[in-house]
């Protein structure tokens, strides 16, 4: 058979011309961005600041370890573990059903062939939107707030971990649901499974893994957190690097600077460890 | 009666027409082969017949029930009378052989129930068991990523048995196999079938397998029944006639835009014909 040339077919790869255009326009929206924020390379440079910089770096060295303040370091650190453990557990509980509810992958009128699915579609959405709320408020505010309601300690920071979390968990947990293979789960509610069945038998053997990992990093997410919530009364290492800061106490903060190195290092062995198990 | 289908058509969600006019009796019991060209809705039919389909015309009847009348629940126990072998079977990689196969039961057991078994195999005796005259039973605990294609599709086979399912529709189940593996797959699958009095409708697009291991074939052609014979009268004439020119496109389309698919663009018209034999 002779191939006839199709006039409709481009000469041209067609995605090019979009392609570049969505390049132009990322570049075209960088810049204002530097702009707006005062983006500065210079001031940073300036002799003068350097030196005040250098200054305040200098008084870093030697870190302290005396007992009494390891002592301290010890018991802040605990508490900031607890508070990243603990908010998380309590965002995992919200997460998990929200996310369940807003993926699309265990979608029934998909496999039904039906069109009643705008009461999903919404009902969906809702579970997306409520997310949204949740994880749009900065922990931060969370943190003031809750500090205002509870009063200052720990519980404060617990609490706005958990609400915030619970936000962006949910999310990524429905985004990965939704990565993974879906024929099995399909496959499954096709032969009547409910559910909740099909996502333990058809959707978690495929997405263990990358939902263990992205738990951890929140974890790892949720210690950082945890400190910056310190600032406004939540305790643990936050304020003490605050009170630190304060006294000009450069050898304090640089120990509890190299106690965030240990504990996001030991987060991302656990996490390493965890993949590799579930591999 | 297993399947009743009078006039059933049934168009993709898109809006093509893939079937048209289908009458079919299938007994319980009974096992069938369909055959025909790519695209002439050997896939569809069984859609249809798995309830995952709608027919957008005519009435049908599945193990008794009318599927478009049933509400969401009656539909999921319905479904959970049909065992569907897939192409490539829809197994997790990471899932092990005794929880993939005890997934057959889902559609039986509560949520909770499920989820115990997901944490220790309840019904480790009952998995074995199906396994065992698929040559299986030493995977039971191995991960369905150490099994070999034909050892998967077998899985999924047993995951069907197990979910004693009234109705078995396997769509291509042993295109994915050797000529020799496909031939051993499909007579241990009838013979199973036969022994369980189970009906058993599979597409395939070998016709010598086809003719070899089912009883009754029926030959599908631009989504309407060309024959519907034993397989002992299916003639040479028959099989020329269902595939010639099949996979051909037709020149001088028009426009691109308006091709489809082969199937809504019947070549000679086979919807005014009857289909021989029944």
């Amino acid at each position: 058979m002779s191939v006839i040339p199709d006039p409709t077919v481009a000469r041209r790869d067609p995605a090019a011309l979009s392609r570049l255009l969505m390049t132009a326009l990322a570049l075209a929206l960088l810049w204002p961005g530097l702009v707006i924020t005062e983006f500065d390379l210079p001031a940073l440079l300036d002799s003068r600041n350097l030196s005040t910089v250098g200054a305040f770096l200098k008084g870093f060295w030697p870190p302290e370890v005396s007992d009494d303040f390891l002592g301290l370091l010890w018991v802040a650190t605990l508490q900031t573990l607890a508070m990243a453990t603990a908010g998380l557990a309590l965002a995992l509980l919200a997460a998990v059903p929200l996310s369940l509810i807003a993926t699309r992958s265990l979608s029934v009128s998909g496999v039904a062939g039906r069109q009643h699915g705008w009461l999903a579609r919404s009902i969906r959405y809702t579970a997306r939107l409520v997310m949204i709320v949740l994880r749009s408020v900065p922990e931060l505010v969370w943190a003031l707030l809750f500090v205002r309601a509870v009063g200052l300690g720990p519980t404060a920071g617990v609490l706005a971990i958990a609400i915030a979390y619970s936000g962006m968990l949910g999310k990524v947990y429905a985004e990965i649901y939704e990565s993974v293979d879906q024929r099995p789960a399909q496959a499954l509610l096709q032969a009547g499974s409910s559910r909740l069945s099909a996502f333990f038998y058809g959707v978690l053997p495929g997405a263990a893994q990358e939902l263990t990992s992205y738990t951890l990093y929140r974890w790892e997410c949720a210690i950082r957190a945890s400190v910056v919530m310190g600032f406004v009364g939540a305790g643990g290492l936050g304020q003490m690097i605050d009170l630190s800061i304060r006294m000009f106490a450069g050898g304090e903060v640089a120990t509890i600077l190299g106690t965030f190195l240990i504990l996001v290092l030991f987060a991302d062995q656990l996490s390493s460890l965890l993949r590799r198990r579930l591999a | 009666m297993s399947i009743r289908f009078d006039g059933v058509g049934a168009a993709h969600p898109g809006g093509d027409p893939v079937l048209h006019g289908i009458d079919l009796r299938i007994e319980a019991g009974e096992r069938v082969a369909l055959i025909g060209p790519s695209g002439a809705g050997k896939t569809s039919l069984l859609r249809v017949m798995g309830s995952s389909l709608p027919a957008s015309s005519g009435t049908l009847r599945v193990l008794g029930d009318e599927p478009a009348s049933l509400s969401g629940a009656q539909l999921k126990r319905l479904r959970s009378r049909i065992g569907l072998i897939h192409q490539s079977p829809p197994l997790p990689a990471r899932q092990r052989v005794v929880t993939a196969v005890s997934a057959g039961r889902l559609g039986q057991w509560s949520t909770l129930r499920a989820l115990a078994s997901l944490c220790y195999p309840l019904d480790i005796a009952g998995v074995r068991a199906v396994l065992r005259p698929l040559d299986l039973d030493d995977k039971l605990f191995e991960r369905c990523d150490q099994l070999s294609g034909g050892q998967l599709q077998r899985v999924g086979i047993a995951r069907v048995l197990y979910q004693q399912a009234e109705l078995i529709l396997a769509d291509e189940p042993v295109s994915a196999m050797d000529p020799n593996l496909a031939d051993h797959t499909l007579g241990l699958l009838n013979r199973l079938a036969t022994e369980r009095g189970t009906t058993l409708v599979a597409s395939l697009h070998a016709v010598d397998l086809a003719l070899r291991h089912f009883p009754r074939v029926i030959g599908l052609r631009s989504g309407a029944v060309v024959f519907d014979c034993p397989a002992s009268e299916v003639t040479e004439a028959d099989l020329q006639a269902l595939y010639a020119n099949a996979n051909i496109d037709v020149p001088n389309k028009p426009r691109s835009s308006d091709f489809h698919t082969q199937a809504d663009q019947p070549h000679f018209s086979v919807r005014s014909t009857v289909p021989r034999c029944l």
